[in-house]
């Protein structure tokens, strides 16, 4: 086992163990906070898809976090107030039930990184970080000016969506079904990243050229790949919604495609296990310096160019060494 | 629409165009001579407004108060670049986006700390308060006419300084073939200092300028941040020209939308609805045009490279 493959499981026990811990001693508090560091990895593992494996660095993933976050927000807002959300050319009715809205979110988000990658991946470079955050941009104002769901104010749900057989408002059996969902996209992340796929895509981030010599399309691999990473950080915003239970049009805002980057490099980009070890340590370093003051964004902010400056390998790349994958 | 409404209009787009020049000349300019990505650029907006606000309520003075924002912002500036930015000119983009992330975060919590959660508030001087009558008898706020005519002449000089000067020749090598001005003996990290503080010191002064009409506050730079960025994307990144040809597209884009399309959906929808469309539209407006001269032209329209 190496040292990689150890920290990883630590990491990954845990956080199982604490909310367990914090579950025995009734501190539902410790369980929120594991629980948002579980949906924000989720959204991390989401744009690693992009960035680790595709080299692809979007600036405008809080996109699909906020549409995943709306689909939420609009089905539900839709079954509180019994008014069907179209009636024509078929019924569609809102719903409470988080399997139902988690694939609607899934299909909304990926359907937008289908269109904006189609759109984005024609440029490389500088370009597409800043194209990708303007289409963030974009929704974010949309939002904001789109009065139906609740405009600038944004949208509660007064009860948290069900799953059948859970009790979803118990802290601990929702962090379990996040927990869940986090390692899943970790295991499909994994087959993704070993799979010919995977290989291709890896190989169109070193050499997109002789990528293409054997007759394979760059730009398929990425917009695919942009494709699923898309829907997999807006499964985590109808998560991070649910976990509110509400919406606002922050999620769409450019610090959040800021702060999910921030996860995937704090703890190591193109590391299986980084968002998870990153988003982590954001949460506990949120909580501890928040507690000591209220100027904690300094000291991120410190921290974080520190790592881009000196430790590029991030948390696991400190404690695990240096990439031993080709790269 | 009456047309002296719809000129009034048009002069504040271009009003808001020569603004967002200020910015992303900056931006363009890093980026075409040092290849550096810098989300700071807002925060230095930020911080020229700022410092101007405090010298105007110190002084009295808005001539002092610019001053001060070019001289605060292009000190900022250098010293950013010195101690955090020439590390990442060897960088890829990912990491440059980040540290650059990080110095926001750093520059608006400092400034929180400094001058707390409180928008400041800077005022027109007297001599530039009130409205001039136009040709056609068009009344419009002098300020804003002072600030298109201030921007016009900045960018004027920009290029002056770019074709003209010794530095601009260098400047313009450096994009070229930056290890050739080196071998020749530019002193090039003393040039990449001077071109960062200039584009510092021209969005501090943008963020002193649009200050005066709006308040001043944290986070007021990324707004700005983001229609630069996309200004420099449709002008092409690393050209000046292509900056002020879209951040007047951009300018106009924006201001005349938020005002036609309503007008427009109000001919067959009614009127709550279309004003709800309309501005939702609208302010979605720049980024479809982004996205239109994107699939045109991938480089932008005056991009040399890809």
């Amino acid at each position: 086992m190496t040292r990689e493959r150890l920290f990883n499981t630590a990491l990954m026990a845990g956080l199982l163990a604490i909310p367990l811990w914090a579950w025995a001693t009734d501190e539902p508090f410790t369980i929120t906070l594991a629980t948002r560091v579980a949906i924000l990895a989720l959204a991390g593992v989401g744009l690693n898809i992009a960035l680790g494996l595709g080299g692809l660095v979007s600036l405008g993933h809080a996109a699909f976090f906020g549409i995943g976050g709306y689909a939420m927000g609009i089905l539900a807002s839709h079954a509180q107030s019994y008014a069907p959300l179209a009636e024509w050319p078929f019924l569609i009715e809102g719903t409470k039930s988080m399997p139902v809205i988690w694939i609607a979110a899934i299909l909304a988000s990926g359907l937008a990184a289908l269109i904006i990658g189609a759109l984005s991946l024609r440029t490389t470079g500088v370009y597409f970080i800043m194209i990708t955050l303007a289409f963030g941009q974009m929704l974010y104002f949309f939002s904001i000016s789109w009065p139906a769901y609740g405009g600038e104010d944004g949208l509660s749900i007064y009860v948290r969506n069900g799953f059948p057989g859970l009790n979803t408002l118990d802290p601990i059996q929702f962090f379990a079904i996040c927990f869940a969902l986090l390692a899943a996209a970790l295991w499909l992340n994994a087959r993704l990243s070993a799979s010919p796929f995977g290989l291709a895509l890896n190989a169109a981030r070193q050499a997109p050229h002789r990528v293409e010599t054997v007759g394979l399309s760059p730009f398929r691999l990425r917009l695919t790949a942009f494709v699923i990473s898309g829907a997999i950080t807006g499964l985590a915003g109808a998560l991070f919604a649910d976990l509110n239970r509400f919406v606002s049009p922050t999620m769409f805002s450019w610090q959040t495609s800021g702060e999910i980057m921030v996860f995937v490099i704090l703890g190591g980009v193109g590391r299986l296990y980084g968002p998870v070890a990153g988003a982590a340590l954001f949460i506990t370093l949120e909580h501890v310096l928040g507690g000591l003051s209220e100027f904690w964004h300094i000291y991120l902010g410190l921290l974080l160019l520190l790592v881009v400056l000196f430790a590029r390998g991030g948390l696991i790349g400190l404690i695990a060494g240096r990439q031993a994958a080709h790269d | 629409m009456t047309l002296l409404l719809f000129i009034e209009q048009v002069l504040n787009g271009l009003q808001f165009g020569v603004m967002l020049f200020l910015m992303a000349a900056g931006l363009t300019l890093v980026f075409g001579v040092m290849g550096l990505i810098n989300l700071a650029h807002g925060s230095l907006f930020m911080v020229g407004a700022f410092a101007a606000a405090a010298v105007a309520g110190w002084s009295g003075s808005f001539v002092l108060a610019l001053i001060a924002a070019l001289a605060a912002a292009a000190a900022a500036g250098a010293l950013v670049e010195l101690l955090v930015i020439r590390r990442l000119y060897d960088r890829d983009h990912l990491d440059q986006v980040l540290a650059t992330f990080a110095l926001i975060l750093i520059f608006s919590e400092g400034t929180r700390y400094l001058f707390g959660s409180f928008p400041l508030f800077l005022d027109i001087p007297d001599y530039l308060s009130g409205p001039v009558t136009l040709p056609g008898g068009i009344l419009y706020p002098t300020y804003r006419l002072a600030l298109i005519v201030a921007g016009l002449a900045i960018a004027a000089a920009l290029f002056l300084l770019i074709s003209r000067t010794r530095l601009g020749i260098q400047i313009r090598a450096g994009e070229a073939d930056r290890e050739m001005i080196a071998a020749l003996g530019v002193d090039i990290s003393k040039l990449y200092t001077i071109v960062f503080a200039l584009g510092a010191a021209l969005a501090g002064l943008a963020g002193a300028l649009v200050g005066a009409l709006q308040s001043v506050q944290v986070g007021m730079g990324e707004p700005v941040l983001i229609l630069a960025f996309v200004v420099i994307v449709i002008g092409g990144i690393g050209s000046i020209k292509g900056a002020l040809i879209g951040a007047l597209m951009v300018g106009l884009t924006d201001t005349l939308g938020g005002v036609l399309l309503p007008e427009l959906f109000r001919l067959f929808m009614d009127n709550s609805a279309a004003q709800a469309s309309g501005s939702a539209l609208s302010s979605m407006l720049i980024y479809i045009l982004m996205a239109v001269v994107l699939i045109w032209r991938p480089q932008g329209l005056f991009g040399a490279r890809a």
